[in-house]
């Protein structure tokens, strides 16, 4: 039994909260997203976050200080979009390996740090992977419902060139999150089981799902629990949801997974839904409130925030959170037959 | 498993769970699961013939029948020597996946090759079931298949097969099974629950001996399978087991029953059956079921020899089909939905009864049973799998259904939106309804709220009067207007303020009740409400006031309309118009109707509406967004003044532009310059939800506006740069290379009847046959050439059903006269004069002459092209040959109005619509047939002619008929002309607007050319000079001219 897995049956994890809503404090011009290397690049770049872990790897690092600080026991890379398929919107695919290389040195040596500081308290780091910006299962064109932007196959060796990167950077956990498109989901859980049959490794598989709306299904149609089953082939650490809603919006979601698996569940929602401004404006102490009542029900393991969170709403979970008992799970060993 | 598992863990216990959008666990509870078989090119005629045309769009119905009935699986199978499977497989798996009332079920990926099932695996979300491998080609390949299977994240079905055969006897079938499943689950890692086992179902009755014990045997290895091999399924396909009783579906029916009756209980949970070919097993006659059970249980060395002499006696008395309304013996919500999806309103007031009599108010049905249905409605228009027609006629069964309830919901109370948001724990799903589903409601409420308007109470009307016309220190109000699914007696919209008068009614303690929940529903909501009664107002109507305008200083200035409430005006109020001068309205109806189907409100101003009108009634009712729609040139130019008009009133909702003449072009170099907000130019009726979706909707409107702005801007530069510059010549040298025909030689036939002929009360029978039908579909937005529309993939069942139900509204039409059809024209003497003009012979005096003025082309021409002027085509005067001209106006209006406004109080826009579009196209169909009768008969100089509908409507008679407003002359003034000459309005009675639009609609006026020479031609640009000329021609100020020829100015 690895570390986290052990730190899994004894308390609720923290995980961090947005890296988007934190890097938008810093301001950063179209110059500073290029630095120095890529002053004369042919396209712009403001707006490729993943890019700031090579252009600007201090403010990374400081954004993930704040959240180990704030309570975080895992923070995610900053590499949501870092695979050949989301990159190419920036002529970029040649990046990737680098990208996930970096962001995830990055992030494990603030982890090290922390841990070195507090060992009863040890930091992860979970490679973040984004769903990309394309659909396996959706046609982009209502007019050809046949039709398909990008095949299983090429999202494999999206997903698989991502995976090893993060993998050789150090990452503790691969976190396939914001899953809009189970299919997508299964192509990088397909990538990611290969990777460890070739290396013979281990490494914990957390998924994270995001149901888009009240209807309680994910954007690709499925209801709650049929994408429950739909990614259950792979031994997991975690499944859980992110993003779309706010805590109080994914209660019940949560419950339906909660009550049918006995993998560690995970929550990262939104600071509540967009305002009429599109911002997230749920505050710390909201928040901390509704996620008070996932704990109430026993309904989560792993617990921290997406778009609009910061450091002060994860202070505000992990205190709350430190006060109740995990929801008690089988580990993954046990669950692969 | 550890064996020291903590206690409190709920062990999660190990079934066969499946996904499509929706799981599927199959539990030993669980009943049989029955797989659907028609999707299966092997196994259906139908489906293959389907997949070989490549009618993908019917076989995707086969798919949609099975679930329908019942199937919780579906099986496709490609396998076939004339297909190419995997690009079938795949093809059809991602239109399948793109239906979600298919695709809610999990797939079951059938081929004999690996290629395929690997192909469909990396198409599909959920979780499959890969139908089959089996140890035939050896341990590698089986192991290599079931360890992508698992990594693929599907089950699969292990055929009895290996090395050596198929398994046939029960010794055989344990063996493969007992050696595959330690193979999958030792060795692979499969998971256990995840397998099921095909143990092959063969024929028995065949009349060999060994074949006696195929039945029982299955049975048997099925329940030692289950009893020895942990967590594992068995399935199979149970039609084999009759094979030898093809064509004697009683005897089939029951085999079929009976061996399932025995294999389900030995542990069979999964199977092929086709439910038309099951008999209940309790129904089978004890002698057939006698013999029956012999045979499959193998209990007499005679059974097969007795069930086949029993089976000639019970031969061909298989099931009759008879019409289909099954669906009638659904459960209420099912037949409501059903008649909303597919437009059926015949049982719809049958069935809202008893849904009214089922609920405690009947608002209930309308927020419940209804809501329901159109929030289906709504998700298929939205996804593309409901066409235009359909969402109209969706909308005209809800109306119905609205309209009857209306009556019950009236008074006392007005409707109530129930407890709804109060209760915290229900509110997520009725928010969502509301969100998506008020669709039709406003639209509802809004003929409800006039009506109560029209009978207002006494103390209702006092307030009314003192708060009216800003009548209290300028604070606006309006009276019945819709909140949710409230109506409130006055609000003032600027600040949120709402006044209510309670009536008696209202104080008895159950009312009381509601008003609570009313007021703190809409208090949540954002609005503030203050409640007087009757009493108050009609004894203390000055402390009312104060009161009221206390209230309203204390509310804080000007509330920020990101802030106003949501849900009060469903998601916009959009004004729409057909703007001055212009008649046509039908496509302005069919974005007025899916808009109102998307909880928009609408106020449709209808035609013909000035600019003032448009300008004033937008203020007033504080629309979100104003549409304006036009069909001929000079509605261009209004819509751009309206642009300017709303500038200079400093308007700030967006413009939306629409019609046949507009294009994004001409909105995005003429009319966006003109307006600082959002402009922009929708052509169909689908588009137009999301745009004004994106423009209003608080989350994307800001960004949306500035991208529209910017995009119509990008558009309109490149447009500029793009128009390669054209070369125009003087109007002298155009004339200099006008078209030559030489007149001497020409045939120029005297007409047989000069001077002015009318028709009235022509008979529409006749005009049936003229139709061209493929504008028709256009109109309703389903693109395709007629007849061929009708088999369209895509669209194809959309068009004949629309074209059926065109059919029997057009004999209706006909039948009952609903319109009249009148013509009038005439041949008359003519020539050209002066090049461009022709002066047309006044017959009767011989005293005043007529001169139509044409246009000619003056862009530079290549060598040996002429610049044609319709002039051209007459013979000069100069030349002494006489020639002749005709000139026309068809009408089959009359009535049209009458007709559609009588659909239209009956809550049927589908029907409004259709009567429009086929009075359109009567009136072409007209013009057409007369065009024929002149050329064949009046003028006879194609008196041979002898051309089908289709070669009339690709022109390939003699001669031509343009018409003034159209390419060859876009000159509207020269109807005016037409009209003198023709005395039009006097003998038919069609008059022109102030743009020179045909009122009735439906009309169509133009010229006749005879000479064999004249065709068709577009004008194109002209430059000012021939415009000054034309001025003169025309004795008009030039001023005058170029407005009327701006759209046709080059720049």
């Amino acid at each position: 039994m690895n570390n986290i897995q052990q730190a899994l049956q004894n308390r609720i994890l923290i995980l961090d909260g947005a890296m988007g809503t934190m890097l938008q404090r810093y301001k950063f011009s179209e110059e500073d997203f290029r630095g120095e290397r890529f002053k004369d690049f042919h396209k712009s770049v403001q707006g490729n976050n993943d890019l700031l872990s090579i252009t600007q790897p201090q403010a990374i690092a400081e954004i993930h200080s704040k959240y180990f600080a704030a309570g975080a026991d895992i923070v995610e890379t900053n590499t949501f979009s870092s695979t050949t398929i989301a990159m190419a919107d920036y002529d970029m695919q040649d990046l990737v390996y680098e990208l996930n290389f970096e962001s995830a040195k990055i992030a494990k040596k603030v982890a090290e740090d922390f841990t070195s500081k507090e060992p009863h308290k040890p930091r992860f780091v979970a490679g973040a992977i984004g769903p990309t910006n394309k659909t396996a299962s959706m046609s982009p064109d209502v007019n050809d419902p046949g039709f398909r932007a990008i095949t299983f196959e090429e999202l494999r060796v999206a997903y698989k060139q991502q995976s090893e990167a993060l993998i050789d950077g150090g990452v503790d956990i691969l976190l396939v999150e914001t899953i809009f498109d189970t299919l997508n989901a299964k192509a990088a859980l397909f990538a990611i089981d290969e990777i460890k049959e070739e290396r013979n490794l281990d490494i914990p598989i957390m998924i994270s799902g995001t149901i888009t709306d009240a209807s309680g299904r994910t954007l690709s149609g499925q209801t709650a629990e049929a994408f429950l089953i739909s990614i259950s082939h792979i031994p997991l650490m975690s499944v859980g949801f992110n993003c779309a809603l706010g805590a109080k919006q994914l209660t019940p979601h949560l419950e339906v997974i909660a009550n049918r698996t006995n993998l560690a569940v995970s929550a990262y929602p939104n600071a509540g839904l967009p305002n009429a401004f599109g911002e997230y404006d749920e505050s710390p102490s909201q928040m901390a409130s509704q996620v008070k009542e996932y704990l109430d029900k026993q309904l989560v393991n792993i617990i921290g925030g997406c778009c609009g969170t910061t450091p002060e709403h994860i202070k505000a979970i992990a205190e709350i959170a430190s006060q109740y008992k995990p929801r008690p799970i089988l580990q993954s060993e046990n669950l692969a037959v | 498993m550890k064996a020291d598992q903590p206690s409190t863990i709920n062990q999660q216990p190990r079934y066969l769970k499946l996904s499509g959008l929706e799981p599927l666990i199959i539990t030993p509870e669980s009943n049989f699961i029955n797989v659907g078989e028609r999707t299966n090119v092997a196994g259906s005629k139908k489906f293959l013939r389907l997949i070989k045309e490549g009618n993908f769009e019917e076989a995707l119905s086969v798919a949609r029948e099975q679930v329908e009935n019942g199937a919780q699986i579906i099986d496709v199978n490609m396998d076939d020597g004339l297909i190419d499977g995997k690009e079938a497989m795949v093809k059809f798996l991602n239109l399948v996946v793109a239906e979600p009332d298919i695709s809610r079920v999990p797939i079951m990926i059938d081929s004999s090759k690996w290629e395929i099932i690997e192909a469909g695996l990396q198409v599909v979300q959920g979780k499959c079931v890969v139908n089959s491998i089996s140890l035939k080609e050896g341990e590698a390949e089986f192991i290599h298949h079931a360890k992508r299977i698992k990594r693929y994240g599907a089950a699969v079905i292990v055929m009895a097969f290996d090395e050596v055969g198929q398994a046939d006897n029960y010794e055989r079938r344990i063996e493969i099974a007992k050696r595959s499943y330690d193979i999958l689950v030792n060795q692979v890692k499969f998971a256990p629950e995840d397998i099921i086992f095909d143990l092959n179902i063969f024929p028995v009755a065949t009349g060999m001996d060994e074949h006696r014990r195929n039945a029982i045997d299955f049975i048997e290895a099925t329940r030692w399978v289950r009893e020895n091999l942990p967590h594992v399924s068995v399935s199979g396909g149970v039609s084999n087991v009759s094979f030898s009783f093809r064509g004697n579906d009683p005897v089939r029916e029951a085999m079929h029953s009976v061996f399932l009756y025995h294999a389900i209980k030995a542990g069979m949970n999964i199977g092929i059956v086709n439910p038309a070919l099951l008999e209940v097993y309790d129904n089978i006659p004890k002698d057939l079921l006698e013999r029956v059970e012999d045979v499959m249980l193998d209990r007499r060395d005679d059974a097969t020899e007795r069930l086949l002499d029993f089976a000639e006696t019970v031969k061909g008395t298989s099931k009759e089909s008879k019409i289909d309304l099954s669906w009638r013996e659904e459960p209420l919500q099912d037949r409501i939905t059903r008649a909303l999806v597919k437009g059926i309103d015949e049982f719809i007031l049958e069935d809202i009864e008893e849904a009214r009599i089922s609920v405690s108010k009947p608002i209930e049905v309308i927020e419940g049973h209804l809501m329901m249905g159109m929030n289906v409605v709504g998700d298929l228009f939205g996804s593309g799998k409901m066409f235009l027609p359909q969402v109209v006629k969706s909308a005209r069964v809800m109306k119905k259904a609205v309209a009857y309830l209306l009556p019950y919901i009236k008074p006392p109370l007005p409707p109530e939106g129930g407890s709804f948001q109060l209760d915290e724990k229900k509110s997520d799903k009725r928010t969502y309804n509301w969100k998506t589903a008020d669709p039709m409601l406003y639209g509802l409420m809004k003929d409800f709220a006039k009506k109560m308007r029209s009978v207002p109470t006494d103390a209702e009307r006092i307030l009314w009067n003192l708060l009216r016309g800003k009548n209290l220190e300028g604070y606006k109000f309006r009276r019945q207007h819709i909140i949710g699914s409230y109506i409130a007696d006055f609000i003032c919209l600027k600040k949120n303020l709402i006044i209510e008068i309670d009536g008696l009614i209202h104080q008895l303690p159950e009312h009381k009740l509601k008003d609570g929940e009313r007021t703190e529903w809409l208090e949540k909501k954002g609005y503030k409400v203050i409640r007087f009664t009757n009493e108050e107002v009609f004894k203390n109507t000055d402390k009312v006031l104060e009161t009221i305008f206390k209230r309203l200083k204390e509310l804080s200035s000007e509330s920020n309309p990101q802030n106003s409430p949501s849900g009060g005006r469903g998601a916009g109020v959009i004004l729409m118009a057909t703007v001055k001068g212009d008649v046509h309205d039908i496509g302005k109806n069919i974005v007025g109707v899916v808009l109102a189907c998307n909880n928009y409100e609408i106020i449709d101003l209808g035609v013909m509406v000035p600019p003032e009108k448009i300008i004033a009634t937008a203020k007033e009712e504080n629309v979100d967004a104003i549409g304006l729609s036009g069909l001929i040139t000079p509605s261009l130019d209004e819509m751009v003044f309206l642009a300017k008009e709303m500038q200079r009133q400093n308007f700030k909702v967006p413009l939306l532009i629409g019609g046949a003449t507009t294009s994004k072009a001409h909105t995005a170099v003429k009319i966006d310059p003109e307006y600082e907000c959002a402009v922009v130019h929708i052509n169909d009726a689908s588009r137009a939800v999301t745009v004004v979706g994106d423009l209003l909707k608080k989350e994307t409107s800001v960004s949306y506006k500035e991208n529209l702005k910017r995009e119509y801007e990008v558009f309109r530069n490149d447009f500029l740069k793009r128009q390669t510059v054209k070369t125009y010549v003087s109007i002298e040298e155009a004339r200099k290379n006008k078209f030559q025909i030489d007149w001497n030689s020409a045939v120029i036939k005297k007409p047989k009847q000069l001077g002015v002929q009318v028709l009235k009360d022509f008979d529409l029978n006749i005009l049936k046959d003229y139709i061209d039908w493929t504008p028709f579909f256009r109109s309703w937005e389903l693109h395709g050439k007629f007849p061929n529309i009708l088999k369209d993939k895509i669209v194809g069942t959309q068009a004949s059903e629309l074209f059926a139900d065109a059919q029997k509204m057009l004999d209706k039409i006909i039948s009952e006269k609903l319109l009249e059809a009148r013509a009038v024209f005439g041949i008359f003497e003519a020539n050209s004069v002066n090049d461009d003009d022709i002066i047309i012979q006044n017959l009767e005096f011989r005293i005043q002459n007529y001169f139509l003025r044409t246009l000619r082309q003056q862009s530079q021409k290549a060598t040996g092209k002429p610049n044609l002027a319709l002039a051209d085509f007459i013979a000069p005067k100069k030349i002494g040959i006489q020639d002749y001209i005709g000139c026309f106006c068809v009408s089959t209006g009359f009535g049209t109005a009458e007709l559609a406004s009588k659909y239209e109080k009956e809550h049927d826009d589908y029907n409004s619509i259709m009567v429009k579009a086929l009075a359109d196209r009567l009136a072409e169909a007209f013009a057409e047939y007369l065009h024929k009768k002149v050329r064949t008969e009046y003028w006879g100089y194609a008196s041979e002619e002898n051309l089908t509908n289709e070669d009339l409507i690709s022109e390939k008679y003699k001669g031509i008929r343009p018409a003034p407003g159209y390419p060859a002359c876009p000159d509207h003034l020269e109807k005016l002309t037409i009209w003198d000459v023709l005395k039009v309005k006097e003998n038919i009675g069609v008059e022109l607007t102030e743009s020179l639009a045909m009122w009735p609609a439906a009309s169509v006026s133009g010229y006749y050319f005879a000479n064999p020479e004249a065709r068709y031609f577009g004008l194109g640009k002209i430059k000012e000079d021939q415009v000054e000329d034309f001025a003169k021609r025309k004795n008009m100020n030039l001023e005058e001219a170029t407005n009327w020829l701006k759209t046709n100015l080059a720049d």
